[in-house]
């Protein structure tokens, strides 16, 4: 009795044959509709397609042409681009997070309730509403005077203080117990120790948290690198993919293959870190 | 709060915190006093060292470039030449412009069609896949595959996919239940409605897995109780599934609005405004008049529009929230 409650609909527990083939119907229109599209883009990279309309789930002769014609137009070198984007991004953000982190969770100091409200006001200031003041601060930064416009520099610095995973690593740095901290202290051990040796290592989760949320949202990033790549040797891959369609002789399946190199990275993260997705999604994503 | 998940957590950690202070005694309290003397006369600027990475970076990146927003609005923005102060022209400018009322439409209708498409979808496909077998939890995987593919990507498969001629993919979907061939994206009376469509594959996985979160925290001894008082499943779900699940779809509702207001690179890849500016957002009219057309003053005249629209939206939301709560 009590079993048939476990869910809303409660259709786990049907299992009479009519139920059963209208779950499976179900989950296969699920599954075609949301992973289709993926899967045809995943089969047709490796298919010879000229025309717009070849596109299919079905391979057909499977060819490495699509890439190798890619990798001819500079494709390994927007790929090397996006991975070194992401890879000192990241770097930085979570940096700059467990930094942020440990002062807002472990520390009482004036002041602090302001910084609380900078950090969630800028949850309100993506780059969409800053683009175009954001290439005049890049093309020549306040007081330093550096020029970051058309370098990867300048795709990376803007986000590498992240609210949310501030925010992730506060909510998570709060939770460690005082005594280890205390006990830390009384054996004479510095902040630095304190942070590193103590706080940090009990905070994995929050970091596989923040990596991979940080990954993601380094890797999908469009308008920044778009404002600040003066030219395509600067170009992540996700920009090359509309250089490399409009360009006449590329077919739609060299655009497909380049395509599939720039989903796989996030993809790949995120089936290998999906219990870090899940935790996100339910702890802080839903504030920003 | 966020989740109906966290919202009881929370509750647990202060609960807790009082028994363990209550049970601890005199020499708990005492610790907490020593602790709280020490930190106030230790070196004040530990925290602020710790924090000075985040804050140079927001500093640089968020607030500055906001006051700069907000000064090139009230300018004439000449590189080389110097800006002059020309008070609220930019924003009438903007304001009165046929371009600009039109985009500030779009954008409207398409931030409305994703945010309901999104979540009417989601909140079914949460109900359709809720479950702990490893069917389910694969399913789940398979569908969330759209939130983690790289935006880009998305548009251009989906640009494929809406080739505008009869055997282009999504014209041999929709002839399959006798419409179409569509222009899609090609033609202005469904290039807006197309749009809205990606956006909510992509979106409706997103907002399903935040609604199979709030559905793990609903009380399962309520679907009990009203199972013994005999209602039916619709029952169910209208008196305990949705009312358990309100603060999710109110965060979501935000959330999605105003993504859905900040649309760029979607639009841009798919259309770029066109055909004939019947996709035309604030985001891509912004983009052409500040970085290509080189008018600075009334491209950030339009970005401090749609912030402050944004803003409102936040803020109107999270009062009425308080209202319902209070």
């Amino acid at each position: 009795m009590s079993a048939a409650t476990e869910t809303a609909l409660g259709l786990t527990e049907r299992t009479g044959a009519g139920a059963k083939l209208i779950k499976a119907a179900v989950y296969t229109g699920l599954f075609v509709v949301f992973a289709g599209p993926l899967l045809a883009l995943l089969v047709s990279s490796f298919n010879h397609v000229s025309d717009p309309t070849q596109l299919s789930v079905i391979p057909r002769r499977p060819t490495l042409d699509n890439f190798r014609i890619a990798f001819d137009h500079g494709v390994l070198r927007y790929l090397l681009n996006s991975f070194f984007v992401v890879g000192f991004g990241l770097l930085l953000q979570v940096a700059v997070s467990v930094l942020a982190g440990y002062a807002l969770a472990r520390k009482v100091f004036p002041l602090m309730t302001l910084v609380m409200v900078a950090i969630l006001a800028t949850m309100m200031l993506p780059e969409e509403i800053l683009a175009l003041p954001l290439t005049l601060v890049l093309g020549d930064l306040p007081l330093l005077h550096l020029n970051l416009m058309g370098t990867l520099a300048g795709m990376i610095v803007p986000l590498g203080a992240w609210a949310f995973s501030i925010l992730v690593m506060t909510e998570f740095m709060k939770d460690v117990p005082r005594e280890l901290e205390e006990a830390a202290r009384i054996d004479g051990a510095g902040e630095l120790r304190i942070f590193a040796q103590i706080i940090l290592p009990l905070c994995k989760p929050a970091l596989g948290v923040i990596g991979v949320f940080g990954f993601t949202m380094i890797w999908d990033q469009y308008l920044l690198p778009l404002l600040v790549a003066t030219d395509s040797s600067a170009y992540t891959l996700p920009l090359a993919l509309r250089t490399l369609r409009i360009d006449p002789v590329v077919t739609p399946g060299v655009v497909l293959a380049a395509s599939l190199l720039a989903l796989l990275p996030s993809v790949v993260v995120f089936l290998l870190f999906q219990r870090s997705f899940a935790r996100g999604l339910t702890s802080g994503a839903l504030k920003g | 709060m966020t989740t109906q998940e966290a919202t009881p957590s929370v509750s647990q950690q202060v609960v807790g915190g009082e028994r363990a202070d209550g049970a601890g005694g005199k020499r708990r309290s005492a610790g907490v006093a020593g602790r709280v003397d020490r930190r106030r006369s230790g070196r004040w600027w530990i925290p602020w060292a710790f924090l000075a990475p985040a804050l140079i970076l927001f500093l640089y990146f968020k607030f500055i470039p906001m006051a700069q927003a907000i000064s090139m609005s009230v300018q004439d923005v000449k590189p080389y030449l110097g800006n002059t102060w020309v008070g609220a022209a930019n924003y009438s400018e903007i304001l009165g412009s046929e371009g600009f009322r039109s985009a500030a439409w779009n954008t409207v209708v398409l931030a409305v069609g994703q945010t309901f498409g999104s979540m009417v979808l989601g909140f079914g496909l949460a109900l359709l896949v809720e479950g702990q077998t490893r069917k389910l939890s694969f399913i789940r995987s398979a569908a969330f595959l759209p939130v983690v593919v790289p935006l880009a990507v998305v548009a251009e498969l989906w640009r494929i996919m809406y080739h505008p001629t009869a055997d282009g993919l999504m014209n041999q979907v929709i002839g399959l239940v006798g419409l179409g061939p569509s222009g899609f994206i090609n033609h202005p009376d469904s290039s807006l409605a197309s749009i809205v469509v990606t956006g909510i594959w992509r979106g409706a996985p997103y907002d399903m897995m935040i609604f199979l979160a709030g559905l793990a925290g609903i009380d399962r001894g309520l679907y009990e109780a009203a199972t013994v008082d005999g209602a039916s499943t619709r029952q169910r779900i209208l008196h305990v599934t949705l009312p358990g699940l309100r603060p999710v779809f109110a965060i979501l509702f935000v959330l999605a609005a105003v993504r859905g207001f900040r649309s760029f690179t979607e639009v841009f890849l798919l259309t770029n405004g066109g055909p004939n500016g019947s996709t035309e957002v604030v985001m891509t009219l912004i983009y052409k008049l500040g970085l290509e057309q080189n008018r600075l003053g009334v491209g950030s005249a339009g970005a401090v529009l749609l912030f402050v629209a944004t803003l409102v939206l936040t803020v109107s939301v999270q009062l009425l929230r308080r209202r319902r709560a209070a």
